[in-house]
Parts: C-alpha cells; structure tokens; sequence
C-alpha cells in the first residue's frame, strides 16, 4: 500500500483575491471582502494527478477541510490521524505532520503558502520527504510545485518510483517590509526534502544588480512612452513593474495592483471586481512581470488579477515585462500561469513579447 | 649547477610585469617635447608661407591642443612598460578568449600589410593598381567562400558589419516601398550581442528569440510566433557562442523569407564553417566574414579591423561604394552599381582599413582552397579535443549535452557545479587564471548559462599547448576544493590587484577619459 499524508491549510490564499497580502490574522477581513476559500479546491485538483494510484493508496490527514473532505470527496481510502474542532490554525497543521512524519507516509503533500512551510518545517524538520501544493498568497519557497496540477504530477512520479531523488529545497520568508521599501529580502527558514524534478518545483527568487535596476529604468521608460490616452493600466506587483509607477511620480504600491489611467494615479492597492467598477468601461491593460527564479506571470502574489479582471483584459492587452537577467535566471523554462482558473490560463497562454529594454523584446512563452 | 627542474606542468612561477605606470598625461611636463621642428627657412617661408595663416578660419583650433608634452625616450618607456602589463596573443596560450578566434598571424602577412603606410587613398588609381586588384581579387575569394555575389570591405569591424547589413535591410525595404511596415529584426540569445545592438541603432525594435532548454539552438516555435509582416530581418550568428552548429538554420531562414524578410548571417566567427557550409546554400541574403579574426588579422580589443559584408545578386545595389572593378587591363573604382536614393553608399572612409584586408589576402593566398579547409578541420579537433579534456575536469560540465549535437570550433562550458561546492564563481577563476599568464573568458552580460566558461583554440595551438591551458585550468579548480581563499583573493601574480566590481556598472562612476576622470574624480 501506498501511504499518502495530506494536509490543507483551508484558509490558504483567503487574502489574494481580495489584495490582501497574505491571510495570517486576516482571515474575517478577506471574508468580508467577499473572498472564497479556495486552498481545497486546488488541493483537489492535485489529489486529481494521484487517482491512478487511488486502489493502492490510503490518504493519512485531519478531519474536514483539513484533508478528510476533500480526499474523500474523490474516493480515495482515507485515514483520519488528528481531530479539529471547529477553526483550524497553524497548530493543527503542526500537530498532524508529527502524526504523519511517525506514521512514516511515504510522502505528505501539504497544502497553503510560505507560513505553512515554516510550520511543516519547525514540525518535522528536513528529513521526512513532502511536496507543497501552492495555495496561498505569498509562495517564494521552492518546496512548492509550480501549480496544484504539477504537484499532483510530481507527487505520483515520486511515489511509482520513476523519481526517487530527493532535493533539499529552502522555506523562505519575505520580509514584507523590505519589500514595501522596494527592496526583495528573502529570509530562510530551514529545508524541507521535496522529490526533485526541475521544471515542476517553483525555483527560488532572483536578487537584484545595480546594472538590473538601470535595465528596470529603461523598461519603465518604455511602458511610459507608450502609454495611451484613455486607457486604463493596471500596474502589477514587483520591482520590475513598481518602476512604472515611481517614474511617473505616482504613489503605487509595490506588492499591490495600482490602477492607472492618463498617467494619473486612479487607486492604488485594486482588487478584483474593484477593479472593473474603477475602468468603468474603459478599454483596460495590464502590465506584468515575472517573479524571478520562478517564472510566474499570474497566480503568485498578483491574485487580486481574478480570472474575471483577467478576461476584461484579454491577452493581447498583457504587457510583459522583464529584464534579460531575470529571463535568462529561468533557464529557458516558459512563465507559468496558476490563474485559478484553467480556462483563463489557456486562453492566456502562448507567445508574449516581453519587454526587455528600449525598444527590445524576448519571446517568452507562458503556460 | 644542477638539473633544471621541468616537472612540474603548470607554470606556478609565473609573474607578469608590473611598472606602477601613471596615465601618459600625467607624465606630461609643459615645453618637453619629443621632436624640436626647425622654423622654416625664409626661402620656404616666403614660398609657403607659415603654414597656418592660409586655413580657412573654420579649421584653426581657438585654444592650445591637450595633449602629453613628453620627450621621445619617455613615450618610448611608458609604452614599452604597457605593452609588459599586457597579456598579449603572442606571449600566451590564447585558448581562452572564446568568441574571439585568437588565431596565430603569421609575422609575414604583418611584413607586407605595413606597405600600405606609405600609401594614400586619394592616390592616382593608376598607382594603386596592386592594391585595387587586391581588392578585386579579395572580393571574388570571399563570394567563393561564402556562395554571395559581391563583397564590400568597408566596414571597419564586425558590429560596423552588421551595422551595415541593418542598413541595407532599412534601404531594400524603402525601395519596395514597406519600410514603414518593417519595424521589428529577430536575433537569438546567444548571437553575439552586437547582432541586436547595430539594428538598435538603425533604429529597429529587436525581438529575440531563446534557445530551446534542451538542444541549446533557437527555439523554432517561438521563431515562428514572433514572425510577422513587420520583421524586416532575422540577425543570426551560427556557430553561436555555445558552438553549437544549427544544422537546421535553413528551416529559420525559410520561414523568414515566407513573411517577406531579409537574411543576415553573422559569420564574424567563420573557423567553423570554411569549406564545409555557405551562406548561400543556408539560404541567407546578406552576411558578414571578421577578417580580423577568422582571416587572421589579430583581434585587437577595438583595434584595426574590417567586417568585410557580402550580399546577394538583388541587394548589391544597396552596397557601399566606391567598389573595384576590372576591364580586363585596368582596375578602378566604381559606384554605378549603387541605388543612389535607397543604397547606404558609405559606411566608412575610402576603402576600409586596407592593411587589415591586404593581411587577410596573403594569409588565404598562402593557404588556397584546401588549406582553408585544414583550417576548419584543425580548429574543430583542436576544440573537440579541448572539449573532451575539459569535460573530465571534476566540476565542469557543458549544458545542451542531450542535444547529441558536437560542438564545432567553441563551447561555452559552465563551473556550476565547483560553485555549488565551493562558492568559487568563473569570475574568481578567470582572475586567478591570469596568475598563470592565461586569459579565460566567461561570457556576455547578462550570463545566461550559470558559471559560464567560453573557449575556443582555433587551428593554431599544438596538442601540447591544449594540455597546458587545461592542466592550469584543472590546478586552479583543484585549488578551488583545496585552497579557495587563494583563488578568491587572485590575481596574485598579475599586473593589477582586484579591483572592486561594484562600481563597474554604474555608468555615473565611469571615467573613460582623461578629462572626464579629472570632472568626475577632482
Ligand atoms: C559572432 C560575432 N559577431 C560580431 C562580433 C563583433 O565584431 P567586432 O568586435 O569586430 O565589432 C563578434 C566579435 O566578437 C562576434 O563574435
């Protein structure tokens, strides 16, 4: 028998949708603003890559949204190893990973964001093997596959054998202070043992070089100069994207979506169906950049980007951009997009021309 | 007396000159000077006058020169002190400038190329006629080589080459009327970066394409997504800086044809290809040879160069002028080929840089046909040879390996794996290589393979000389396990110490002139 240990952070990911940068403590403010927990669907979704194995394998996990429901749900043989009553917290994802590490399952996927890392990793330490099916908010760890789906994937490679390696791969933390000041500062948490396999693990975020930033200013410069008369610019998340704004003179935020039209500020810090109430009408366009080392365009710290926003905008109206370092620190992977919805993802997916400098394009596939 | 000890295989009692040299003009003393010129002669004087009032106004300098006021033996010395704190082609194993072709130029070829000092371009075409059926005579050798129609050698350097090719694109499309439609000029990754920085300047948009993660050649899919109607050129170099040879080119080529645009092969590193494939069966409508580095004039860094750019039938017109031509009895300079309102007609003075050309001449005249095929097939071996050597070097491992694709004249190899064990980046080991009198090139900014590690032996170096360059680059990654802080605080033995890279890409900071340092630093 395989033994399979599952555990979901059901509040995972509350925050994004509703431009909340993270869930801890958050959790009433993110219902309030109409957010939907969705940590179990997308649990499911990697539960899905593990069906073939559903007739030898038994799911260990918690009772309810912790694991029990969801594995249930699509008739796997389920083992319920600790009880929750009620609210869950970081305790019960702690307390049923020493349940799993001493029940010696063969793998625990666990489900949520970076703090649900570091509980796993001040749990059971570096050795016992697990894989991180990314849910949450904020996900700079590379214990995360790139997308609910690639977990599943590498979760079955690994438990029929055609990938028994194990890498250590780190638990970071982003100080979101410094990031707010403009500055990405990854902190370590400790290790965690996750299968390795390039493509399918989130790589680790890339720092930044003066000659970056000097690139950064002509990227900025372009998007500027570009710029249409009554069009409404949404201004992603990250440094690369925060220079449009700063250049402009405008009070944007760096983590957030900033809303922008004629140059002038409109809101900063927009959020899903905020933002459709904001462009009234307007024609809107996005601009995006790539997190570095992992590739992402859509669905790591840019949720509030809803499948619905996404469709106002449309694919033709992405603009991507990013330096050729940052490209290039992908190694000639494509840029990933964890949308939350397969549909969107599709329909975004393909070529874009990336800006890279003045009057310079990388074609850079998503996917 | 006793035995000289030769055991030892890498040269660790090497030391490169070191003079503490100031900058020349800090050596200047006001009134010293190198040659006292004698006033004129009243008889010469009254013939000539002084020489200055007969300028047209326009010309006359307003203030004093700024130059060095030095006396001979001291310019003699200071340069002389430079040329030992150089690691020059002819005192070191040059395998370590990949990209570069740092062949060996036989010292006959410099003999007969320092003829041309004692001519000048607005010469009489009838007392140049050796030099312009030299002119001749190269251009028909290097359509034989290339399979295009008409060669020019003007461009004084291969960017001024591509540069050239960006703008005759820009002056065919102008002709047919879609230059407004022709926006964009596709390049690859690891073409060289001037493949997208000359058709900048001409002022296209640059698209590029990567490589696919598995073979390491443009990747065709996202080639074919990114062509459209507005792609006036697809800019390519082949080998690419990874050495790897696209066999398949063809099929890039073709597909850019079918969108209406042009074909520019940069073949600045031509080692590869001499005798074995043309521009013109690959299908490509322009192209580009360094005569300063496959042609084996020496490679200097900015030095006297020449891109010499060949085109096919329907693009001559769009060639510079003046080109020469031969009646059968006489030489002489020609411009009735040109489209005088779309050609680019001139890219550089006169006729190039003749004595780069006139060097290149002799060395293919010296080799003919079959010698310039050897070329190819030496430096290929010597490369596979360097390849499988380096390989076994613990640590050191080439990406694109599953490719199943040989490597031709280059590889670009990477230290990722000696990084990983020791913190010790390529940066550290090419710094420490110059403690051996060794040059070792990484790549171009931004680094696109981790740890990156290019070289590239040409024909020229004997198996002994491959052995050594990579014994010592086997000692330093030995040290790197071993001894790291010695290889992190290297160079040691060289000219100059560290100097501190956190400045260097801070273009406030940058001081490369004399009088821009005194702004800046005073
Ligand atoms: C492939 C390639 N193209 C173009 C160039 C540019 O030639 P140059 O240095 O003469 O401008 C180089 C030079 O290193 C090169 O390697």
């Amino acid at each position: 028998m395989i033994q399979i240990g599952l555990i979901v952070n059901p509040v995972a990911g509350l925050g994004g949708s509703v431009g909340l940068k993270g869930t801890d403590g958050m959790v009433e403010e993110a219902l309030r603003r109409g957010a939907e927990p969705l940590s179990n669907e997308r649990a499911k979704t990697a539960l899905r890559g593990l069906l073939p194995l559903k007739d030898e394998a038994v799911i260990y996990t918690g009772s309810g949204d912790l694991g029990e429901a969801s594995a249930r749900s699509l008739g796997f043989e389920t083992q319920v190893l600790h009880e929750t009553s009620g609210s869950t917290g970081a305790g019960d994802t702690r307390a049923l990973a020493k349940k799993l590490a001493l029940r010696g399952v063969d793998l625990i996927l666990f489900a949520g964001g970076d703090g649900t890392a570091a509980d796993m990793y001040e749990a059971i330490g570096e050795k016992h093997p697990v894989l991180g099916i990314p849910t949450g908010v904020k996900i700079y760890s590379p214990v995360y596959a790139t997308t609910p789906a690639a977990a599943g994937e590498l979760a079955r490679l690994y438990l029929t054998g055609f990938r028994s390696e194990l890498e250590q791969a780190e638990v970071l933390d982003i100080d979101e202070e410094q990031y707010r000041l403009g500055r990405v500062d990854v902190r370590l948490r400790g290790y965690l043992s996750v299968p390795r396999k390039n493509r399918l693990i989130q790589g680790r975020k890339a720092p930044s070089l003066l000659s970056e930033q000097a690139a950064a200013d002509a990227i900025a410069a372009a998007v500027i100069r570009d710029m249409e008369q009554d069009v409404c610019y949404l201004i992603g998340a990250g440094t690369t994207t925060y220079r449009v704004t700063e250049r402009l003179g405008l009070a944007g935020t760096l983590i957030g979506v900033d809303l922008i039209c004629n140059k002038q500020l409109i809101e900063a810090d927009v959020y899903g169906s905020r933002i459709l109430e904001l462009a009234a009408g307007r024609p809107l366009k996005l601009v995006l950049t790539v997190t570095g080392g992992q590739g992402f365009l859509l669905g790591r710290g840019n949720q509030q980007l809803t499948p619905a926003v996404l469709q106002a905008v449309g694919k033709d109206n992405i603009i991507v951009i990013a330096t050729q370092l940052k490209l290039a620190s992908l190694g000639g992977r494509p840029l990933l997009l964890d949308t939350g919805s397969e549909e969107t993802d599709r329909e975004l997916s393909g070529y874009y021309k990336v800006i890279a400098g003045h009057n310079r394009y990388i074609a850079a596939k998503a996917e | 007396m006793k035995r000289i000890d030769r055991s030892k295989k890498v040269r660790t009692g090497f030391h490169q000159a070191k003079w503490d040299e100031p900058i020349i003009f800090e050596l200047s003393t006001p009134g010293e000077r190198g040659v006292s010129v004698p006033k004129a002669s009243a008889a010469v004087a009254a013939a000539v006058g002084d020489g200055i009032s007969d300028l047209p106004d326009h010309l006359k300098r307003k203030e004093r020169v700024n130059l060095p006021e030095i006396s001979q033996n001291r310019v003699l010395r200071h340069y002389m002190r430079l040329s030992q704190m150089t690691l020059g082609a002819d005192v070191n194993i040059e395998i370590g400038q990949g990209t570069c072709t740092m062949k060996y130029s036989p010292k006959v070829n410099e003999q007969l190329a320092r003829l041309v000092a004692d001519m000048h371009p607005l010469q009489d075409e009838d007392t140049v006629q050796g030099m312009l059926q030299m002119y001749y005579e190269m251009d028909l050798y290097m359509r034989e080589i290339s399979g295009l129609d008409k060669f020019t050698f003007q461009p004084g350097g291969g960017s001024q080459a591509i540069f050239l090719m960006a703008s005759m694109v820009r002056g065919y499309f102008e002709s047919i009327g879609e230059a407004d439609q022709r926006t964009e000029v596709i390049t690859t990754l690891y073409s060289h970066p001037s493949d997208a920085a000359a058709p900048a300047v001409t002022g296209y948009d640059i698209v590029y394409v990567q490589p696919d993660p598995d073979t390491g050649l443009p990747d065709l899919e996202a080639f074919k997504a990114v062509c459209s109607e507005k792609t006036a050129a697809f800019m390519v170099a082949n080998p690419e800086d990874t050495g790897l040879f696209n066999g398949h080119i063809k099929e890039l080529v073709d597909y850019a044809h079918s969108v209406g645009a042009l074909c520019c092969y940069d073949q600045a590193n031509g080692n590869a290809v001499l005798g074995v494939a043309r521009a013109k069966e690959a299908g490509f409508d322009m192209c580009h040879f360094n005569l300063h580095k496959t042609f084996s004039s020496p490679h200097g860094c900015s030095g006297p160069a020449c891109g010499a750019a060949g085109v096919v039938e329907k693009l001559i017109p769009f060639l510079p002028v003046p080109s020469v031509e031969f009646d059968g009895k006489k030489y002489r300079l020609e411009c009735d080929f040109a489209d005088e309102e779309h050609g680019v007609s001139k890219v550089r003075a006169f006729m190039g840089v003749a004595p780069v050309v006139l060097r290149a001449y002799c060395w293919i005249r010296m080799l003919g046909p079959n010698g310039l095929w050897q070329v190819t097939k030496t430096a290929v071996l010597n490369n596979n040879y360097l390849f499988k050597r380096m390989m076994s070097i613990p640590g050191i491992s080439a990406y694109y390996e599953d490719g199943n694709n040989q490597r031709v004249e280059q590889c670009r190899y990477t230290m990722e794996q000696v990084t990983k064990d020791t913190g010790i980046t390529s940066g550290d080991v090419q710094r420490r290589m110059m403690d051996f009198g060794m040059h070792f090139w990484t790549s171009h900014h931004p680094y696109y393979l981790p740890e990156p590690i290019t070289l590239e032996p040409t024909e020229s170096p004997s198996k002994k000389d491959i052995d050594e360059y990579v014994d010592t680059v086997a000692h330093i990654i030995q040290e790197c396990y071993q001894t790291p802080d010695i290889v992190k605080a290297a160079p040691h033995r060289s000219t100059i110490h560290q100097v501190d890279e956190r400045w260097m890409d801070d273009p406030d900071g940058w001081a490369i002139t004399w009088k821009i340092y005194n702004r800046k630093y005073k």
